[in-house]
């Protein structure tokens, strides 16, 4: 495929990235999502809705979030590095955002456009619950009424922002059908969404969904990649030499990579889930192990059998448990812009642990397989490589599941 | 083109009634007794049928039909399966229409042009795709069009005037009003609110108005019959199908009769749902 002029102008009118995207709903559906888009238009052009957005990024979620320089992963790591290697490694860190990770970015834009529209009812699908917790956080802010779709093995797993969400009010729909993780709890959402059409805003956690879900929830994730660069000119004097992030549905990823995708020396690495391991095919590779296909609203790499069925994917982390991707990731894929690698559930595991020794922060399961993947890569590029990872949510969400993992009883 | 849709709406209409149409999906619960029900449908009264192609991610259907899809895929239950059970069921009926309903992904790894091929030699005659709105319709649309298959659209509660004539537009064979802003399966739609969106409907196209999602008695399907050119129940057809499942989920003898037993019903009750039609 030839390399675009610009990685930063899509999607078109009809909202596609290359073959990617699109607006594959039902005809229910259709007239909201025109209307949605119409809305999402004039907000950006009202300098009222940036002057709410800024003093709610600022004030209530807490923004900018610090650019840290993690000194004992980067020593740990050069350590066992040959002469002249170790990158200095970075931590952006999205984690101590209000809520616990950077999915309150989006939803923060997403409640204040549903205000504008007159939406009183919002719905959300999450997975590892940390969208949920968002969109209830918000919701609570400004008095509107939540529920959220989660899978119910994701509620079995991710019990702590299950209670976080009941406490901030939202109702919580346990879905059992499928696998009962995230892409189930997105049906459901799309089946709530296409019965309370007229008072009801669907809040999407990440950048995939029909038209203009993917590109509106990149522009509010966008900030993560707006505040590294001004960060990073200011801490080093020049620009980062690469950027690493995970990637389930790929909002934190697409947050910090979009604002660099036209400085071509910026290397940039994607890392999805492998489960236990691609050749096993319990994993959330949808890049590496999938292909194009139809579903929740767009086109994009999924897991399927050559039925055109949808495949269960597998993750040790509930927010990249995803048969799908966002779809400007599969285009920056087949661009070859971007590189997307793949992290397991063990080496995630080990990073988790890792980090939280070595740093004094503890990152969520999902971010912690990008760490993974900076544990292999740091040490194969020089000193002066400054490498920006994208920690994307804190960890205390996942302490009961990784006792257990461990075996410890709490 | 399309014209055993075309030639059995008409007859119905020279009847002085609505067609019935039937949905049941393909394999459910397995692939002989779903042929079997598939070739019993005309003869107990069944129009025109919607042979549901099941897919893992049905966003647009209740449980009813998930459970039948999951059902049927759990015993193997294919497109290319499902392909061949339509050219089974010509080998006895040149007559009866059959419009295969789903989702746009298992057509698309199939490969649309090579789907449009053999389906159109197997014998379908329409298709209705949930996902694929007219924002897509060079997907699958237009392509279907010029292999001479109908593509049936939906119009729904929310399709407003200003909106109807694209969702028209390259419609054919029969229009789909979905009574409600829901799933399939999910509570009934007012009658008169029915009529209204018919009469709606019809002033902007020729073509007949099947209406449908919610039609779940004969009575229902009467008082719809009464203005629409055609009723489409699937769910509650879905619902007497499963009620007679043993613990496994597996078909037994009341299965085939408990269907077409409703199906026969309903058949009456489009039958009496105009008395000036009266025979």
């Amino acid at each position: 495929m030839n390399a675009p002029n610009s990685f930063r102008t899509g999607p078109d009118e009809s909202g596609h990235f290359g073959m990617f995207g699109g607006r594959f709903v039902a005809e229910t559906l259709m007239p909201l999502i025109l209307d949605l888009e119409k809305a999402y238009q004039d907000a950006k052009a009202d300098p009222a809705y940036k002057a709410e957005m800024d003093a709610g990024l600022k004030h209530y979620v807490g923004r900018p979030s610090p650019l840290y320089f993690a000194e004992r992963l980067t020593e740990h790591l050069r350590a066992g590095a040959g002469e002249g290697l170790g990158a200095k490694i970075y931590f952006k860190r999205e984690e101590l955002n209000h809520t616990g990770s950077h999915k309150v970015n989006n939803v923060l834009g997403q409640i204040l456009l549903a205000r504008r529209m007159g939406k009183p009812r919002i719905i959300a699908e999450t997975g590892a619950g940390q969208h949920g917790v968002a969109t209830a956080t918000l919701c609570a802010r400004y008095g509107l009424k939540c529920v959220v779709y989660m899978g119910a093995l994701d509620v079995s797993r991710q019990a702590p922002n299950v209670f976080r969400m009941k406490m901030l009010g939202a109702e919580v729909v346990p879905v059992q059908a499928g696998a009962k993780t995230l892409k189930d709890a997105m049906n459901e959402a799309l089946r709530d969404w296409v019965t309370n059409v007229h008072d009801t805003f669907y809040c999407i956690g990440t950048v995939a969904g029909p038209h203009p879900y993917p590109a509106m929830v990149r522009d509010f994730q966008s900030i993560i990649g707006h505040e590294t660069r001004a960060q990073m000119l200011e801490q080093e004097g020049r620009l980062p030499d690469s950027l690493i992030a995970c990637i389930g549905g790929g909002s934190n990823a697409m947050g910090l990579f979009h604002p660099f995708l036209d400085d071509p020396h910026v290397k940039i690495w994607g890392v999805e889930a492998a489960g236990h391991g691609i050749p096993s095919g319990q994993h959330a590779a949808s890049l590496t192990g999938g292909r194009p296909g139809v579903l929740h609203g767009n086109r994009t790499y999924l897991l399927m059998d050559d039925d055109g069925q949808i495949a269960e994917a597998h993750s040790i982390s509930a927010g990249l448990d995803y048969p799908g991707i966002g779809p400007e990731h599969s285009w920056l894929h087949d661009t070859g812009r971007a590189n997307y690698i793949s992290a397991t559930d063990e080496e995630a595991l080990a990073a988790f642990q890792l980090v939280s020794r070595l740093e004094g922060i503890i990152p969520a399961l999902e971010p912690a397989h990008a760490l993974a993947k900076v544990i292999d890569l740091a040490p194969t590029l020089p000193k002066d490589h400054l490498m920006v990872v994208n920690l994307s949510g804190r960890g205390d969400k996942d302490i009961p599941q990784v006792a257990d993992i461990l075996g410890t009883r709490i | 083109m399309s014209s055993r849709l075309t030639q059995r709406f008409e007859a119905c209409a020279r009847e002085g009634r609505a067609a019935l149409v039937t949905f049941v999906t393909a394999g459910d619960p397995d692939h002989d007794t779903s042929l079997a029900l598939l070739k019993a449908l005309p003869a107990a009264g069944s129009d025109v049928i919607e042979f549901g192609v099941p897919f893992t991610d049905p966003m647009a259907d209740g449980p009813a039909i998930q459970a039948a899809g999951l059902r049927a895929l759990k015993n193997g239950q294919t497109l290319v399966k499902t392909l061949a059970m339509v050219r089974a069921f010509r080998e006895t009926d040149t007559t009866t229409p059959v419009v295969l309903m789903g989702y746009y992904n298992p057509v698309y790894i199939y490969g649309v042009e090579r789907f449009l091929v053999d389906a159109k030699a197997a014998g379908v005659d329409g298709l209705v795709v949930v996902d694929l709105p007219p924002e897509e319709d060079n997907e699958l649309c237009l392509p279907a069009l010029a292999a001479g298959l109908a593509f049936i659209r939906l119009a729904t509660p929310t399709t407003d005037d200003k909106r109807l004539p694209a969702v028209l537009k390259n419609t054919a064979g029969f229009v789909y009003y979905v009574s409600i802003a829901g799933i399939t399966g999910a509570g009934s739609a007012d009658a008169g609110a029915v009529a209204q969106a018919v009469t709606r409907i019809k002033a902007h196209t020729p073509l007949p108005v099947a209406v449908g999602f919610g039609v779940k008695t004969p009575a229902q399907a009467a008082a719809i019959a009464a203005n629409a050119d055609g009723v489409v129940v699937g769910s509650a057809l879905i619902d007497a199908l499963r009620g007679t499942l043993d613990a496994e989920e597996k078909a037994t003898p009341a299965t085939i009769p408990a269907v077409t037993r409703l199906v026969s019903a309903l058949a009456e009750a489009v039958r009496t749902a105009r008395p000036a039609a009266a025979e």
